[in-house]
């Protein structure tokens, strides 16, 4: 399979001197779908920021074939797209139908191949009702899917997903899957929800402290770390227990 | 949402709405221009000044009453600067003043309410604005409005532990004053935020509309007649 998303030994440190990221290798394959699991501050939205150039780093990094460096930017953030933790920093345009289309009116298309694009991301993400109105009279789980469509819209190769369940309800969380499952782009996960990690991918990456520890089958990473609740209230009972 | 208001009438549709953005600041300097040189006594032209405000915020469809509320927020600052002319000595001068600056701003605030932001700044820049002054403006207003948001939660925050009502005159200043350096460094976080997703999204420097501008015979007959009423009345 050819690799859409190759790195190696990529460091990167924080003007503060944190170092963020130290010596990551990763590769991603076409249609694949991998979650990036680790504790808060391990480095995995620092490592994502790194795929379009947003962060540079030291070490190679390439998006179908594309090295990322100031020459190839337009074309590398055209082959891959990113949904932001927060979806309110993604939707800045007056209009959800204006948003959606500000990606491809951005890549050079014309106003009418741009609105036609956003109509085609937006019935694909399920949101084509709310073409007009102002995104933030919109739900939480609304304004995930029309920040995913203004992604779509602008056809990338892959798909990058920070937290992409925050702020969303259970029926909207289940939405949400059955949207990505049915989407063919390779997928990035960054998440603390195993339950949603699992049901999309079958490979995970472990980051602890901007290194990555361990890449396998997404059970194996969860089981060895130890990165999961089977039942949440016995496990507050047993630790609970030993404590007093 | 209040503080989106303005942005919402913009958004809506009627014969004011539907013209060319470029016609209505022509007419907007006129009017400006027209008014800045009118007596502050001559009484009937600012009349006609006032009714032809109030003719397009009805055409427009808009809420009288929300927009010469909101235009008098421009009084405490026309006021204060009236009252020391008129302390001066200058009675007319200090009258002029406080109606130019309340009629400048209705006018404005009209423009802002009947044509949305990336219209009228589109419009700004094809008359000839610099193009970094329109950018800046375009991010000044997306900012207000993350900065004004940020406000909200600070102030929703503060108030579920009630940080605000109980508390002396200095500690509520010394929290307000925390309160503001917390609300700078959360927008500033946020305004990052909007910046890493708008670069994402291929954003180079320019917000390109969706409908290009198109400046019809509708808008040369509206630019036309408002400004020739204004000229009229100017002149009588």
């Amino acid at each position: 399979m050819t690799p859409v998303i190759e790195v190696r030994d990529l460091h990167f440190r924080y003007e503060d001197g944190t170092q963020a990221l130290d010596g990551i290798s990763f590769t991603l394959h076409a249609g694949e779908t991998v979650a990036l699991l680790g504790a808060n501050g391990s480095g995995k939205t620092t490592f994502v920021l790194q795929l379009n150039g947003i962060l540079e780093g030291q070490g190679s990094v390439a998006v179908c074939g594309l090295e990322v460096n100031k020459q190839n930017l337009a074309a590398v953030r055209s082959k891959i797209g990113m949904v932001f933790q927060d979806s309110d920093e993604q939707l800045f345009m007056p209009t959800v139908l204006e948003d959606v289309a500000f990606g491809p009116v951005n890549q050079g298309c014309t106003p009418e191949q741009a609105v036609e694009k956003a109509k085609l991301a937006l019935r694909q993400a399920g949101m084509e009702h709310a073409l007009d109105k102002a995104p933030y009279h919109l739900s939480a789980g609304e304004k995930r899917k029309v920040a995913l469509a203004g992604v779509l819209a602008m056809q990338p190769e892959i798909l990058v997903l920070d937290e992409p369940t925050t702020f969303l309800d259970p029926p909207a969380q289940i939405n949400l899957l059955h949207l990505l499952r049915a989407l063919p782009q390779a997928k990035l996960i960054v998440t603390h929800n195993i339950g949603f990690a699992s049901a999309l991918a079958g490979r995970a990456v472990f980051f602890e402290k901007g290194k990555l520890l361990a890449d396998g089958p997404i059970e194996e990473i969860v089981r060895r770390f130890g990165w999961t609740y089977s039942d949440l209230a016995a496990d507050l009972r047993y630790s609970a227990q030993r404590r007093f | 949402m209040h503080h989106v208001l303005v942005d919402q009438w913009s958004q809506r549709s009627s014969p004011l709405h539907a013209r060319d953005p470029r016609a209505k600041v022509l007419v907007l300097v006129i009017f400006l221009v027209a008014l800045a040189t009118t007596a502050p006594n001559a009484f009937p032209t600012l009349v006609i000044y006032a009714a032809l405000l109030v003719s397009g915020i009805l055409i427009a469809g808009l809420p009288p009453g929300g927009l010469l509320l909101r235009s008098l927020a421009i009084l405490p600052f026309s006021l204060t600067f009236g009252l020391i002319t008129w302390l001066a000595g200058d009675g007319w001068r200090a009258l002029g003043l406080v109606e130019k600056s309340y009629l400048s701003t209705l006018a404005v605030l009209l423009i802002v309410a009947t044509t949305p932001l990336p219209r009228l700044l589109a419009g700004l820049e094809a008359l000839g604005t610099p193009r970094l002054l329109v950018l800046m403006a375009q991010f000044l207003y997306r900012y207000l409005f993350v900065i004004a948001e940020q406000a909200q939660h600070i102030r929703l925050a503060a108030a579920c532990r009630a940080g605000i009502s109980r508390t002396h005159r200095r500690a509520k200043f010394r929290a307000a004053a925390g309160a503001l350096a917390v609300l700078f460094a959360r927008s500033y976080y946020r305004a990052e935020g909007i910046h890493r997703a708008m670069m994402s999204r291929a954003f180079r420097g320019r917000f390109a509309l969706l409908n290009p501008l198109r400046f019809g015979w509708l808008d040369g007959c509206f630019a036309a007649g408002v400004a020739a009423l204004l000229i009229l009345a100017r002149a009588q």
